[in-house]
């Protein structure tokens, strides 16, 4: 504290009035520091549109995401393969994660007991931050060979007779329904830790409003928290179909990469950035590389548009629970 | 005695009850099933690869049909990822902590409320839209994949992560400290240095530690912009082998040796962060239980 | 249970712990049938926690438990073949924050606990109509049945959630410091209700307020902290008595406000 005693001192004016200068220059540096994280985002969207001029002027934005032709040798690029496989496998991933994720948080919030909940609540958050190459690995080793044996094949060979959906040859299994599946489980973790975060936050007026009037412990869950937190657990799952529209190495690594739209689950197919990471490294021409640039600023757009959506909801949630 | 209306459900929604209670319970349980089995199955392979060679060696072709099989190492790997995430650490730490420090003491202004709008967008942008990025910034300028391109990528994906941890950390400073050196006559700045910060120093390192954790697995970004490298390769202008690269390629080799390679890096990368996240937790749950 | 008890709810040695520590000490109470008791005392000695011993509603708190028993004609509540859920349907509880649920409309609150017992259409619009009158509030809300319940003021959020307890026909109405949330107007309406209801439904009501107590109530039962940190019944008995001529010293301090 000796430089503040200086400043106490009567000959300590001047410095003072130059370190309050020094605020102010503190105050610029922060602010340069902060502003070059705009500028990160700004550099993004202006690098990616910039660089995906070609592909523009050639196909035209609506035409390029409307084209299913991928022909780099020929020169012809239509992102619609690549974004119906990205939907798709996230929409099915969403499907099948979303119902035990919620199960999941309402066991953590609720029903858990008290020792078990803190190890179970950090395994869950353990497993969103895994890296996505491990579930590939996964994926490619230990779920591929099982769902072609048991879920593909069976399928494909009785059901998928009639229903174009689950129409074989299975081959070597890698297609959508797999890549939902390896995506289902990387999202997981992500609903069910905002479930449990919402749900935990509804407060026990609202329990107990249920519990007096003679509700079994479902009940309360069903009437007082799962409507309290439904917009949290809508915003949980968008964000978690987020995560799989963006996700590159799992599906890269399991849904067989080949940018056709085909009606069933077990056909080979891609996703919007599995097919730009397998091919920019190795383009045929500028335009080649102009569309996957292209196709990469769609896919920003795409997320951000389900992230937003989901901030909203989550922080409505979290926001209301402050008042009553 | 009861009334007739009570009765009349009441078997049924006890049934209900302990249905849906045990269908959670259940439901749990199931679903963390393969998720425990992941990290079985990467422990189970993984440490079959792990010899001294693995840590010390490099990459070495794999010879059919000559009884011993070289496998080597993958130490260019490792050091590929020290080396591409460092390069990353020393540009991100910079503007993550600058920016968490301007959204913790100048917070509520428009400018804030951009900022925070913009880490969010960046916190949630696909892996490969930045790698995509830093392709074009230095892979197309200079014709040539390197390591650099691959720590840029990795910057924006840390930064969210650092401004973030740091603004909360920061905030977590009580006022009183900050009035209290105020009163005493102290600008601004040299409160935020000498009281602020040293006091929600542990966080900030803790923000650190997960970007870190969070960059060593990021693969998507490193495929479009490092390439990978066979060599043990210094160069950040050169291509360069990573870790989770390594874990991917390997996967996708023929070679059963190479696969356990894979699973051997697999298993590192699970490690580096299973343990950065768990000690971050233990550090942080001290931290507010006093 | 003591034979020809005419209290509707008998309180026998009730103890209630949190955890390790003891809440209330061992109480025994009568709890007169279609009459108003209230209890009151200082605050931090246990009237919410006994309100809330009552239906069973403490012991859904971590770690919170009862020992002892509470007859309630007859049968009692703790039984291990008792099932609190059929308790709370009997005995009704309105609490000290309005809590109408979210995301209902106001019809829809008042008729959830007959939704639950799979009540037809009919029978939920009756018993809109009904709980709505009882309460004094289908004037105010008849033609906004539709509307969000937290549209409502705090007044009438209290009065709809009395009604949703008393649409499911409990024989008894515990009452959590029901008015304390509401502003003179609105707590003279609740006593009115209260003073109403009676003639039908049994009623326990905890106050801080002494002239709230004065007002509605025919038992009184005054509560304090025991030396052990607990809380206990130092005085019980019909209101009149105990207002005008307490037996017990710290009831005379505390009703002629020397404490408390």
């Amino acid at each position: 504290m000796a430089l503040t005693d200086a400043f106490s001192r009567s000959g300590g004016l001047r410095l003072r009035q130059r370190l309050q200068h020094g605020d102010l220059i503190f105050w610029l540096v922060a602010l340069f520091f902060a502003l070059l994280v705009v500028a990160l985002l700004a550099i993004i969207v202006a690098v990616t549109w910039d660089g995906s001029d070609e592909a523009r002027d050639t196909f035209g934005i609506i035409g390029f995401i409307t084209s299913t032709e991928w022909n780099p040798v020929a020169g012809e690029f239509g992102a619609a393969p690549a974004i119906y496989g990205t939907v798709v496998s996230s929409m099915i991933a969403l499907a099948l994660a979303a119902p035990p994720a919620i199960m999941i948080g309402v066991f953590l919030s609720d029903l858990c007991p008290d020792r078990l909940r803190a190890p179970l609540s950090l395994m869950v958050e353990l497993l969103a931050a895994i890296p996505s190459v491990v579930y590939g690995m996964w994926g490619v080793f230990v779920l591929i060979p099982f769902y072609r044996t048991f879920i593909a094949s069976p399928l494909s060979e009785t059901v998928g007779e009639y229903i174009p959906l689950f129409a074989g040859p299975v081959a070597v299994g890698r297609g959508l329904l797999v890549a939902g599946m390896i995506l289902a489980i990387m999202i997981l973790p992500t609903i069910a830790a905002v479930s449990r975060d919402v749900l935990t936050v509804v407060p026990t007026h609202q329990k107990e409003a249920m519990l007096a009037l003679g509700a079994t412990r479902w009940e309360v869950i069903r009437h007082a928290q799962l409507p309290y937190a439904r917009a949290g657990i809508v915003g949980g799952m968008m964000l978690g179909l987020g995560r799989a529209l963006g996700e590159t190495m799992a599906a890269l690594m399991v849904i067989g990469n080949m940018p056709r739209i085909e009606a069933s689950l077990f056909q080979p197919a891609t996703t919007a950035a599995a097919q730009i990471a397998s091919q920019l490294p190795t383009t045929e021409s500028d335009l080649h590389a102009s569309s996957l640039i292209l196709m990469a600023l769609v896919l920003f757009l795409i997320t951000l548009v389900a992230n937003s959506i989901a901030r909203l909801l989550v922080w409505n949630v979290s926001r209301q629970s402050g008042g009553r | 005695m009861q009334p007739a209306r009570t009765m009349r459900r009441y078997r049924s929604r006890t049934i209900i009850n302990r249905f849906m209670l045990v269908l959670t319970v259940g439901s749990t349980g199931v679903a963390l099933i393969p998720l425990v089995l992941i990290l079985a199955y990467v422990f189970q392979q993984g440490i079959g690869a792990w010899d001294v060679q693995f840590f010390t060696d490099s990459f070495r072709p794999v010879t059919l049909g000559e009884g011993e099989v070289q496998t080597g190492g993958v130490l260019h790997a490792i050091v590929g990822t020290v080396i591409i995430v460092g390069v990353a650490l020393l540009m991100a730490m910079p503007i993550g902590i600058m920016a968490g420090i301007y959204l913790a003491e100048y917070p509520g202004n428009r400018a804030a409320t951009i900022i925070r709008f913009c880490t969010d967008v960046l916190t949630a942008m696909p892996s490969i839209v930045v790698g995509v990025t830093a392709y074009i910034l230095i892979v197309q300028r200079t014709q040539q994949f390197s390591a650099l391109a691959g720590s840029v990528a990795l910057v924006v994906l840390m930064v969210p992560i650092i401004t973030r941890t740091t603004e909360e950390m920061l905030r977590l400073v009580p006022d009183s400290s900050r009035e209290a050196a105020v009163a005493l006559g102290a600008p601004k700045w040299w409160t935020t240095l000498t009281v602020v910060i040293p006091m929600a120093f542990s966080g900030i390192v803790t923000g650190i530690l997960l970007a870190l954790a969070r960059a060593a697995g990021e693969t998507a970004p490193l495929l479009v912009t490092v390439l990978g490298n066979n060599n043990l390769a210094y160069s950040i202008f050169e291509p360069m082998q990573a870790l989770p690269l390594l874990a991917y390629r390997y996967t996708e080799q023929p070679f059963a040796e190479m696969n356990e390679q894979a699973w051997g890096a697999a298993l590192l990368l699970v490690l580096i962060v299973l343990v950065t996240n768990i000690s971050v937790r233990l550090a942080t749950r001290k931290r507010l239980a006093r | 249970m003591p034979e020809d008890q005419p209290a509707h709810l008998y309180i026998e040695n009730l103890c209630a712990f949190y955890g390790q520590s003891l809440a209330i000490e061992p109480t025994t109470l009568p709890i007169p049938r279609q009459q108003v008791t209230a209890i009151i005392g200082p605050s931090g000695c246990g009237k919410s926690t006994l309100l809330r011993s009552l239906n069973r509603l403490h012991e859904t708190l971590p770690g919170a438990r009862n020992e002892g028993a509470v007859w309630l004609d007859g049968e009692n509540i703790f039984d291990p073949d008792v099932d609190p859920i059929i308790v709370r349907r009997r005995i009704g509880m309105v609490f000290q924050q309005p809590n109408p649920l979210r995301g209902r409309t106001i019809a829809q609150n008042v008729t959830i606990g007959l939704e639950l017992d799979g009540a037809s259409k009919q029978e939920c619009d009756e018993a809109v109509e009904r709980s709505l009158k009882l309460t004094a509030l289908w004037d105010e809300v008849k033609d906004r049945l539709n509307d969000p319940a937290m549209d409502l003021s705090g007044g009438q959020q209290q009065r709809l959630c009395l009604a949703r307890s008393l649409a499911v026909e409990p024989e008894v109405i515990l009452m959590d410091e029901p008015a304390s949330a509401l502003d003179p107007i609105a707590t003279l309406r609740i006593e009115d209700l209260v003073k109403e209801l009676v003639s039908e439904y049994t009623i326990i009501i905890v106050t801080h307020n002494m002239q709230q107590a004065g007002r509605v109530s025919d038992n009184t039962v005054f509560m304090t902290l025991g030396d052990q940190g607990a809380g206990m019944v130092a005085e019980a008995g019909p209101t009149s008595e105990i207002f005008t001529t307490p037996a017990n010293r710290k009831t005379e301090d505390y009703i002629t406000g020397r404490f408390g």
